[in-house]
Formats: structure tokens, C-alpha cells, sequence
């Protein structure tokens, strides 16, 4: 009889405890590969606006991996109420499959990207090897790590750059770029296969002699590495990376998360959100911080995905789809 | 129960058989069902044109290359470590042991990473081999044969070992007595008697070394043509979403190491019959 007690008392607790844990309420991130430390102050500063706000308690899960492979796990029901990727090909890809809304880089601002980045180079201190931008990169001698476009978002973005740029000094001649994206990966001698990974093959292996790669991964190696080791190099002009986020419809909306969901990716445009990632190294899109920031993050000639290449179903279909721009630069006999 | 226990010769031979073919199929057979399934909506064309692109053959080229030669370097070595397992006693032998079933335990990515580091340009053996041969092995073929072969080392000693152990060393001697060289008693005596393990061995090391991922692209570079690996164009597939030709990747990789895996059984029950001659 007591022990009958025991455990009748024992799951009204647990019933209790689960009850209470039932109304906090709960929000997935599922995030690409650099975003750890961003997401993790974004969750924190979050979860006391909203509580001041709604008095709600709300905490926040991220998950990290590959831009594309996050993409391909909420597809196969991965239960993520918000997705904040690389590329917008991945939300795309995700809401093609009706599990996000089609119209969803409508639904924020600035094309639902809070923040932007961009690529840069970095070098051994000293720059011994005079790299000062992207048409250095091709000096026969030097020694490029990117990681590979087929396998990483932010490879794609390094690809696009160099070839935005190729094209803006050649006159929008495409053969003219081809030639020179080609040269730029003959001198890459390991394609890794994330932005991760490249990283630590010029870091800790100490191979190459410019790495090229996201902004804030570039910062983070500085800092983290110590700042005698390595320079940043900003080139003249590279692409406007815009990582966007989107909440997740079909997700949300099943768990009840829709409204807070979407209020957590809102907070990523206010000034506390924006200041959040600029000391994380991610371009601020408010102003009045981009100001306070300026200093950080060096003027570049930025251009934008659409401008260059239309769009990234264009971009994706044209340069790493099979037989595209990428594979035929490795082709044999070319 | 007890007396029909004692009837059957093969007691539960129903449930048992039943268990194992359920067992099999939840966990072989259907996932891989799937596979074909998955491919078969790309259609017969798609499949077509994606297993026989330029990247695809090169890269069968270089994991069924470096595989085998992976399986022949540990079917020969292994041997050489079983054979001192078995034969010989000195200081630190169950160490030795040990250290032979580390390639098993070791997460694959771990393996790949330390390997690297060991030898990239900079690393401990990149350097003298790079300043005094001139020879490169990471983000080279030779990386990716070195990384296979250090995950294939168990298999052919673990298989291998046993035999050897039980082995008299009373046939050995026979052989002498009867005037029998030592290298007549290894491949007249030793050799036939080991050889079943030695290839159930090698083909456990050439299906592993197969469907090796983790600690090859790390060491390999993954450069177009030269150094992809199959396994790593099945991910670059499913990064374009392309699950169809993922899974007509897959389907080509199994059918291939079923082959191979059927080839090497028949051979080893070839050579067991052989022996019992």
C-alpha cells in the first residue's frame, strides 16, 4: 500500500513538473554552421523582452550544422519553428516543399536577412605574400583555401564573389570571369568541406596563404587565434552575403509557436538585436548601430546576389548544379 | 517442457528463423528498399546520366582503387601482426592487442583529422617526406589510401588471429621433420590453412574502406577528379537536393560492394573446400 502511495505521489509530481514545463513555452533555431555564439546571446537578450513584455517564459534551442543539410532536416521533419540559414536557396528549397510559406522573404525586412556579412581574405601576419585583393588571388604561387561550393554555403558565396568581381573588371564579359574563377581554384589545394573546415586547415595546420571566408569567421579566427598571427585583408569589392531567417509555418503553427516565433525574429531587427550581432560581427542593417560599429567594419563595394546574378535559384542552377560553371571549370582538358 | 525441449534437434528453429529474417529486414533489407524505391522515381535516364558522369567514374576509379590497395596492404600486414600475436611472447603484448582494435573504437572524423595533421605539409611525417621525397600525401590519392588502410588494420588481424592460435605447432614441425623449407610449410602448410580468414579478413576490409566517409574527407581535399571519393559526391548530391541521384549513387556503391562481397565469399568457400580435400 505505501508503495502504491509512493508512486501515485510520485506521479502527480511528475505530472505537476510536466505541466509547468508545458507552459513555458519552447522555440527551435535551427541555424547554419558560425552562428552559435550569435543565437546563443539572441536567446538569452530574447527571453527577458519577451517575459517583460508578455510574461511569458520562453527559452530558445539552437541547432548548427551545414546550411544545407539543416535545410534537408526540417524537410524531413526536423521540428524546428525557426530556420535561420546561409543562402536563401535553402529556405527556398524548404518552402518548396510547402512547409514554409512561398511569399516568406517578404514577411521581415531587408529580404528577412537582419544582418548581412561578407567575404574576406586572411593572411599570415605581415601579408608576406602582398595579397591586397581578389585578382592577387591568382598569382600563380598563391596558395587559396576555400572550402568547396558544392558541399558549403559560404564556398558559394566566396565563388560568387570572386566572380561578381571578375566581371566588373572585365566589362561583364563571362568567358573573361570563367577564365579567372578558373585560375583562382587552380591555386586551391583542399577544397574542405565547410566553412569550418577551411578554417582550421589555414589555422592550425598552417596550410595556404590566404584563406577566404565569411567576415565574422574571419574575426573570430583573429581574436581567438591571437591577433600577431593572422591579418584581415578587405578586398576592394565583394558580395553582400544576406543569411536570412523565416519562421517555420507549418511547425509553428502545429505548436502554437506562430506569434512568438515570429516576434523572436523581429527582435533581431531592433537596436538590442542589431547591437547583438554587431559585436558578434555580423553587418548591422540599423543604421544608428551600423554607425556606433563603423569602425569595425571596414567601407567595401558591396554588390548583392540579385544584382549580379538575379537571383539564387539563377545563381544555384547556372554555377554549381551539374554541368554548371563550377563543374566545368574542373573538367579535364579545359 | 522439458522433454519437448529434448525432441527438437533445433530448438525454435520457427521462431528463431522467423526472428532472424524480421530482424534482417527491419534493419537491412527495408532501409535499403528505400534506396532503390527513392531511385527508382528519378527515372532510368536521370539514373543514368548521374552514375556515369566523369566526376562519378573518376571517383569509383579512386574509392575502389584505393580500397583494394588499402585491403591487399592490410591483408598483408595483418597477417604479419596476427602471426606475432599468436606466435611470439614479449613485454607489452596485450598493449600491441589493444592498440590493434583502436581503428574500430576511434570515431572515423578523429582518425581523419589526426591523420591529416600528421600528414599535411607541416606535419610530422608531411615534412621530411615532402623535403626529402618530394611525396605529398594529404589532399592527395596516397592520403586517402593511408586513411583506409588505417581503418581496415583490425579486420585482418582480428580474423586472422584465431586461426593462427589454434594452429598446432606440432603440424609446423611435422612438415620439418618430412623435409619441408620453411617457405614450403608457410605456403604449403600455414597459408591454406589461414587463407579462408585471411580473405573473410580482406573483404572486411574492402567493404569498410568502401563506404569509408568520415576520415577521408578530411585528408583527401576533395578536389574534382582527382580526389573525390564516392561517399562524398552522395553529400554533394543531397546538398542540391537531389535525393534521386543520391540514392542512384547509393544503389551503384551497394550493388558493387555485393558483388565483390558475393565474389570474395565464393572464393573463400572455394578454398575451405579445398582444404578439406
Amino acid at each position: 500500500m505505501t508503495t502504491f502511495r509512493k508512486i501515485t505521489a510520485l506521479a502527480v509530481l511528475l505530472l505537476a513538473f510536466s505541466t509547468s514545463a508545458f507552459a513555458q513555452k519552447q522555440l527551435l533555431n535551427v541555424s547554419y554552421d558560425p552562428t552559435r555564439e550569435l543565437y546563443q546571446d539572441i536567446g538569452a537578450a530574447f527571453a527577458a523582452a519577451w517575459k517583460a513584455k508578455s510574461g511569458e517564459t520562453v527559452s530558445t534551442k539552437t541547432s548548427h550544422s551545414g546550411s544545407g543539410s539543416q535545410a534537408r532536416a526540417v524537410i524531413d521533419g526536423l521540428q524546428a519553428d525557426v530556420v535561420s540559414l546561409a543562402l536563401a536557396y535553402d529556405i527556398d528549397a524548404i518552402a518548396e516543399r510547402g512547409i514554409i510559406a512561398k511569399d516568406w522573404q517578404s514577411r521581415l525586412p531587408n529580404n528577412s536577412t537582419p544582418f548581412t556579412s561578407t567575404m574576406v581574405f586572411l593572411v599570415r601576419k605581415g601579408n608576406p605574400k602582398k595579397i591586397k585583393d581578389w585578382n592577387d588571388l591568382v598569382r600563380p604561387g598563391v596558395s587559396v583555401i576555400m572550402p568547396n561550393p558544392k558541399t558549403s554555403g559560404g564556398a558559394r558565396w566566396n565563388y560568387l564573389a570572386a566572380w561578381g568581381y571578375a566581371l566588373k573588371q572585365n566589362n561583364n564579359d563571362e568567358n573573361k570571369a570563367k577564365e579567372f574563377v578558373r585560375a583562382l581554384y587552380k591555386n586551391v589545394p583542399v577544397l574542405d568541406s565547410g566553412a569550418r573546415g577551411s578554417t582550421t586547415t589555414f589555422v592550425q595546420r598552417g596550410i595556404g596563404d590566404v584563406l577566404v571566408g565569411w567576415e565574422n569567421e574571419a574575426y573570430l579566427a583573429v581574436n581567438e587565434m591571437g591577433k600577431d598571427k593572422f591579418d584581415i585583408v578587405v578586398p576592394s569589392m565583394s558580395i553582400l552575403a544576406e543569411p536570412p531567417v523565416a519562421v517555420v509555418d507549418k511547425v509553428a503553427n502545429r505548436h502554437g509557436t506562430a506569434a512568438v516565433a515570429k516576434a523572436y525574429l523581429e527582435f533581431l531587427y531592433t537596436e538590442q538585436g542589431q547591437e547583438i550581432g554587431a559585436k558578434r560581427f555580423y553587418r548591422p542593417r540599423l543604421k544608428s548601430i551600423a554607425d556606433k560599429y563603423a569602425a569595425q567594419f571596414p567601407p567595401i563595394k558591396l554588390f548583392t546576389i540579385n544584382e549580379v546574378f538575379g537571383n539564387w535559384q539563377n545563381a544555384q542552377k547556372k554555377h554549381f548544379s551539374d554541368g554548371g560553371m563550377f563543374d566545368q571549370i574542373y573538367a579535364p582538358g579545359s | 517442457m522439458a522433454r519437448t525441449r529434448r525432441r527438437n534437434i533445433l530448438p525454435g528453429f520457427g521462431i528463431s528463423t522467423g526472428l532472424t529474417l524480421g530482424y534482417l529486414s527491419l534493419l537491412v533489407l527495408i532501409p535499403l528498399s528505400a534506396a532503390f524505391l527513392r531511385t527508382a522515381m528519378g527515372g532510368w535516364e536521370h539514373f543514368w546520366t548521374t552514375v556515369t558522369a566523369p566526376r562519378l567514374i573518376a571517383s569509383y576509379k579512386l574509392t575502389l582503387g584505393a580500397s583494394l590497395g588499402a585491403a591487399l596492404i592490410n591483408a598483408l600486414f595483418g597477417l604479419l601482426v596476427a602471426w606475432v600475436l599468436a606466435r611470439y611472447e614479449f613485454p607489452g603484448k596485450s598493449f600491441v592487442d589493444a592498440l590493434v582494435d583502436l581503428p574500430f573504437a576511434l570515431p572515423t572524423a578523429v582518425a581523419g583529422i589526426s591523420l591529416t595533421a600528421i600528414y599535411s605539409e607541416n606535419g610530422w611525417f608531411g615534412k621530411p617526406l615532402m623535403e626529402n621525397f618530394g611525396v605529398k600525401v594529404a589532399f592527395t590519392p596516397l592520403g586517402v589510401l593511408v586513411a583506409l588502410t588505417f581503418v581496415g588494420l583490425p579486420f585482418v588481424v582480428r580474423s586472422v588471429q584465431p586461426v593462427l592460435e589454434d594452429l598446432d605447432k606440432e603440424t609446423e614441425d611435422a612438415a620439418r621433420s618430412l623435409g619441408a623449407t620453411r617457405w614450403q610449410t608457410f605456403t604449403r602448410v600455414i597459408l591454406p590453412t589461414v587463407l579462408p580468414a585471411l580473405l573473410t579478413g580482406f573483404a572486411l576490409a574492402f567493404a569498410r574502406a568502401i563506404g569509408e566517409y568520415g576520415s577521408v574527407v578530411f585528408i583527401s581535399g576533395n578536389l574534382p577528379l582527382r580526389t573525390e571519393i564516392t561517399p562524398l559526391l552522395i553529400i554533394t548530391k543531397l546538398e542540391q537536393y537531389d535525393y534521386a541521384g543520391a540514392t542512384a549513387i547509393a544503389v551503384v556503391m551497394l550493388v558493387v560492394s555485393f558483388i565483390m562481397l558475393l565474389a570474395i565469399n565464393l572464393l573463400q568457400a572455394r578454398s575451405r573446400r579445398y582444404q578439406e580435400l
